[in-house]
């Protein structure tokens, strides 16, 4: 009689990949793998080069302790990048949140063609950083703008002021701002629009029958529910602008005169172009401890709200 | 105070008719059950009352008063949502306290009138608990509390039971009616539990389609029903109803008896019932048949309680079934209304 089951050794192998301890490890492999390569493997390249003297000149790899981080936070230059960073962060940020849930609260509503405007909504996030940019520049160039334009026949500026977005060191901050703001809110909205649409009915309606009005309702009720989807909207895109550079070095590279230089781009700058790598992988670095921290308490600080 | 009168009340949704022009009197102190199938426009007729929502014609009158434009929070009413409503973020005592709090009442009023809800309701211990750490039962006495602390003068329940399982539903339905009773105020109460709605109201208003059915006592509306709707929305299972001399006949299950059960010295009904099917549930047993002349392929019921010794039936034989003349309701053929037990 021949045995439905098979010998015990090919049968541990037929159902090999039935085993979530054999399945699991297989599955995770690769994005593993990915990680080490293109995100571990460099970050620790950057800790490495951030503490050694090596420069495309000298080829020297010798370890030179925190020498790179002092002299960088002695520069003048390094100290208005780092001022300018917050500004540029902060500010973007903010007006991102703003603008994130005002569209959130118009998208809630009932109107035709909504899923096309919810669809056109995600492409300040998903068109590339660099057309996106090249646009920018045109809109705000200082001979061409078209924001100029609509100002001036909206006769909201007189034509002889013409304001030199990008080559005046104010204008140009504010600029970078808006324009990364603009890359920012669709993502915040959505998040938004999630977690509204998340808050039941029955509580929104609770409020009114409560007798609760507009700003209790959304800053005692809504807003706090909201809250642990936001702070991860929040830390993404901090985060994310934080290490970010492509905007500015796209619209201004930094100037006029450094006025809106950020650490990705000066370390760009310093290590890329002029060549040297240690103090550019200083720039880089310089901010990762406290995004460390500020991230590891946000995470707690989540954690505590669920449980 | 609490009577609610409706209006020639009237709501739509785009072209939706949800409610078609409803005249409604509830009285002052009274349990009011909204009961009728999912879409009859019962939850819409309470939301109207309470303000959510705005009636396209017609009056809302609370108190004497025309409600109409007024907002939620100003018509002395307090609502009691499905699935609560409760604010997750807010411990017990906040949720409790909020209505409070947005009238800026002083604080220690709000501490005295908290303690006074949570003891009513025996959930003192649950105060510093949040809601998601709560059973379902207590979570609904969470939502009570909050709207008993209004002292309002109606309370809206919309569906309070249906998030709770059968054997807690029963529970909380006896400390629902017990609860309204204690306090005496006027109550609307949604549900398409007709179980529900028997156990729970003074008075039961049947809707469909977003028209008022009938409005009666339990007993009325289970004995008296008054068109074929009614008839065949309440009961469990329903009337039976046929065609006969020109015009519907109806009788309950439980009144359709074998020929020598029936009471004697009366001249009741005939039908030749063939038992298809016999359902036995414990108390009672469900026969479900078809009555001889009957073209329409309805099954009929006829329900008997188990511990009656009657003939032996099978199923797929015909028996001679009856019906005493005084539980035989008629219904006009076209309309489905109610006529009167004429006598022959």
């Amino acid at each position: 009689m021949e045995s439905v089951l098979a010998p015990p050794r090919q049968r541990r192998f037929r159902f090999f990949l039935d085993e979530a301890d054999a399945l699991g490890p297989l599955l995770l492999g690769p994005a593993i793998l990915y990680i080490l390569l293109l995100v571990a493997a460099p970050f620790f390249l950057a800790l490495y080069y951030s503490v050694s003297a090596y420069n495309l000149g000298t080829l020297s790899f010798s370890f030179v302790g925190l020498q790179n981080f002092v002299a960088v936070t002695k520069s003048e230059i390094f100290r208005t990048t780092l001022l300018n960073t917050f500004v540029f962060t902060i500010g973007s940020n903010l007006l991102a949140l703003v603008l994130g849930k005002i569209t959130a609260l118009l998208l809630l509503r009932e109107f035709p063609g909504r899923t096309v405007v919810r669809c056109l909504l995600i492409l300040p996030w998903a068109v590339p950083v660099a057309l996106a940019a090249i646009t920018w520049r045109w809109m705000l160039d200082s001979m061409y703008s078209v924001v100029n334009w609509m100002l001036v026949h909206a006769h909201i500026v007189p034509a002889s002021v013409w304001p030199n977005w990008l080559g005046e060191e104010r204008l140009a901050m504010i600029s970078i701002i808006v324009v990364q703001a603009w890359r920012l809110f669709p993502f915040s909205a959505i998040i938004f629009l999630a977690g509204l649409t998340s808050v039941p009915k029955a509580v929104i309606d609770a409020t009114y029958i409560d007798g609760a009005g507009y700003w209790r309702r959304t800053f005692q009720i809504v807003l706090p529910m909201i809250l642990p989807i936001m702070m991860v909207a929040m830390l993404f895109g901090l985060v994310f602008t934080f290490t970010d550079m492509s905007v500015v070095y796209l619209l201004t590279k930094g100037g006029p005169t450094n006025s809106t230089q950020v650490l990705g781009s000066l370390a760009f700058q310093v290590g890329i172009l002029s060549g040297d790598v240690g103090r550019g992988a200083a720039i880089s670095l310089y901010l990762f401890p406290f995004l460390l921290l500020a991230t590891f308490f946000l995470l707690r600080f989540l954690r505590r709200r669920e449980i | 105070m609490g009577q609610v009168v409706a209006k020639q009340l009237r709501k739509l949704f785009g072209d939706v008719t949800a409610v078609n022009g409803v005249d409604l009197d509830v009285r002052d102190g009274e349990c009011m059950v909204f009961l009728g199938p999912s879409g009859c426009g019962k939850t819409t007729i309470l939301r109207m009352i309470a303000g959510l929502e705005k009636p396209t014609s017609g009056e809302i009158l609370i108190g004497n008063q025309v409600v109409n434009d007024m907002p939620p929070r100003a018509r002395g009413i307090a609502m009691v949502f499905q699935g609560y409503g409760l604010y997750p973020h807010l411990k017990v005592r906040d949720n409790i306290a909020f209505p409070l709090r947005t009238q800026r009442t002083p604080g220690d009023v709000i501490e005295r009138k908290v303690a006074w809800a949570a003891g009513l309701l025996g959930i003192t211990r649950l105060l510093d608990r949040k809601p998601r750490q709560l059973s379902g039962g207590e979570q609904q006495r969470v939502a009570l509390a909050r709207a008993l602390v209004r002292e309002p003068t109606v309370f809206l329940l919309d569906e309070p039971l249906s998030n709770l399982d059968a054997k807690l539903r029963t529970s909380a339905r006896n400390e629902l009616k017990e609860f309204q009773r204690g306090i005496g105020t006027t109550t609307i109460y949604v549900t398409h539990d007709q179980v529900e709605a028997m156990g729970l109201g003074d008075r039961i208003a049947v809707l469909e389609h977003g028209r008022l059915r009938q409005v009666g006592t339990p007993s009325e509306i289970y004995e008296e029903p008054a068109d074929t709707f009614v008839a065949a929305f309440l009961g469990a299972p329903p009337m039976n109803l046929l065609e006969r001399d020109g015009r519907i006949e109806g009788f309950r299950p439980e009144n359709f008896l074998h020929r020598d059960l029936q009471q004697k010295g009366i001249e009741p009904a005939r039908y030749a019932f063939k038992v298809q099917r016999i359902e036995y549930l414990g108390n009672e047993r469900v026969l479900y048949g078809y009555i001889d002349g009957q073209t329409n392929g309805a099954e009929y019921t006829a329900r008997l309680s188990s511990h009656v010794a009657e003939p032996v039936l099978r199923e797929g034989e015909t028996y001679p079934f009856t019906v005493h003349p005084k539980d035989l309701r008629y219904f006009d053929k076209a309309s489905g209304k109610r006529l009167p037990n004429a006598r022959r």
